[in-house]
């Protein structure tokens, strides 16, 4: 067989055409990541899934594989660097998990845990960005969202509703809804909508639902997100 | 382990949640006591942290009197370590964060529901509350970091067992939580 590659040096075969992730989903290795989703078009924002490919430091999510290519994923180094961005991301928003109705099943907290991050270490900042809780079924909290635009994506190429874009330039970038009031309530979102439950942390969450899963039986609770999987295929099940 | 080692420990912006987490160590406290020697705490009676190994910290930074202490026990210990969701991130008494310090002290004490005489305090014995709340390393260096909200007595009782005894510090995966 001709198309594989050697992932830590595993043999893992591809198709034409599939990128590192998508092959190393399929053979079930897990490289961490947080605005991969298979079913969407791969974002490469979050960067968590850099891997060294033939030497160059790369995004798994985007990168084609390619016959014969040496790939290094689960090294002391590429963790150590993932813990980092996790802090960045832990630091930049108020992830307040203590009182947090995601806790347990969020993608962010879930791939912190499986990269060893203790504490986030830089200084934080503390945004106040004020929570949009106008829509009937849904809340947005804008000081979670780690704008993997998960669910732009989702409302775009799923829904073709376009409530959802990341508006702003630097730290200032912040999700914004698509309506002339900017509220999710005079947008034509529903929580039925694809873009509902494709959010991996509690960004965008449904109303009157928190703390329904006991402490223990949580997503990660038990086992590690390496084992257990995405949120967002987790939260699809869950609805059916 | 030969002679015991002296801990001090402190709650700054806490809920004494984490103290309580240590507590939970139940009897295994008896066995650790043999090691440990404890100096300034809300568990004894001394009022000024003395040279000490190790110092645990509980709660983030939000007056002027938990710089004062942080700094103290910066200054008397050889290992410093954040206890907990609020010594780590500031916790949710962060989330105040989110307002300005006037908002908060006139919603409490001239606003609020039920208020007799309203005044806001400013007797010089009380602290000033900072404008806002941090975690502890954004004041002083520190060593180790113990997350949860509270870490679980099984992962206080780890971290010290294998401190004790010189041997590297490793979680099982249910004793690292955030919540």
């Amino acid at each position: 067989m001709n198309n594989q590659f050697k992932l830590d040096g595993i043999t893992v075969p591809f198709s034409a055409g599939e990128t590192i992730m998508d092959a190393a989903l399929a053979a079930g290795i897990y490289i961490p990541h947080l605005c991969h989703n298979p079913e969407f078009k791969p974002h490469g924002s979050c960067r968590l899934c850099t891997v060294n490919a033939n030497g160059r430091t790369v995004a798994a999510c985007t990168t084609p594989a390619s016959e014969g290519m040496e790939v290094e994923n689960a090294t002391h180094e590429l963790t150590t660097q993932r813990r980092l961005l996790l802090k960045l991301l832990f630091v930049e928003g108020n992830h307040v998990c203590p009182a947090c109705e995601k806790s347990g099943a969020c993608q962010l907290q879930a791939v912190a845990y499986h990269c060893g991050m203790l504490a986030p270490e830089f200084v934080h900042f503390y945004p106040k960005r004020a929570v949009d809780a106008s829509h009937p079924e849904m809340i947005i909290d804008f000081n979670r969202c780690i704008l993997c635009e998960l669910c732009v994506r989702a409302s775009r190429d799923s829904d073709n509703k376009n409530v959802f874009s990341i508006s702003g330039r630097g730290i200032q970038a912040h999700l914004a809804i698509n309506s002339t009031s900017g509220k999710l309530a005079d947008s034509s979102f529903t929580s039925s909508d694809k873009a509902a439950r494709v959010c991996p942390v509690g960004a965008i969450l449904p109303k009157h639902k928190g703390y329904n899963i006991p402490i223990g039986q949580r997503l990660y609770d038990q086992a590690p997100i390496s084992q257990v999987g995405d949120v967002a295929k987790h939260q699809e099940l869950a609805d059916e | 382990m030969s002679s015991p080692i002296k801990v001090a420990t402190a709650s700054l912006a806490g809920c004494f949640g984490c103290h309580m987490s240590i507590l939970d160590i139940d009897e295994r406290l008896i066995d650790l006591v043999g090691h440990i020697q404890f100096d300034r705490s809300p568990l004894t009676d001394i009022k000024k942290v003395g040279p000490c190994d190790l110092g645990l910290i509980e709660g983030g930074v939000c007056n002027a009197e938990n710089v004062e202490v942080l700094k103290a026990f910066r200054r008397q210990c050889k290992i410093l370590v954040a206890v907990g969701a609020c010594a780590i991130n500031g916790g949710v008494p962060a989330m105040r964060n989110q307002y300005s310090l006037a908002d908060c002290l006139e919603e409490a004490y001239l606003h609020g529901a039920g208020i007799d005489n309203p005044q806001i305090p400013n007797d010089p014995e009380l602290p000033l509350l900072l404008n806002q709340v941090h975690p502890i390393h954004e004041v002083v260096w520190i060593d180790y970091f113990l997350p949860g909200c509270p870490p679980s007595a099984d992962t206080i009782f780890t971290f010290l067992d294998e401190l004790l005894s010189g041997r590297p510090i490793q979680f099982a995966y249910q004793q690292i939580h955030y919540d």
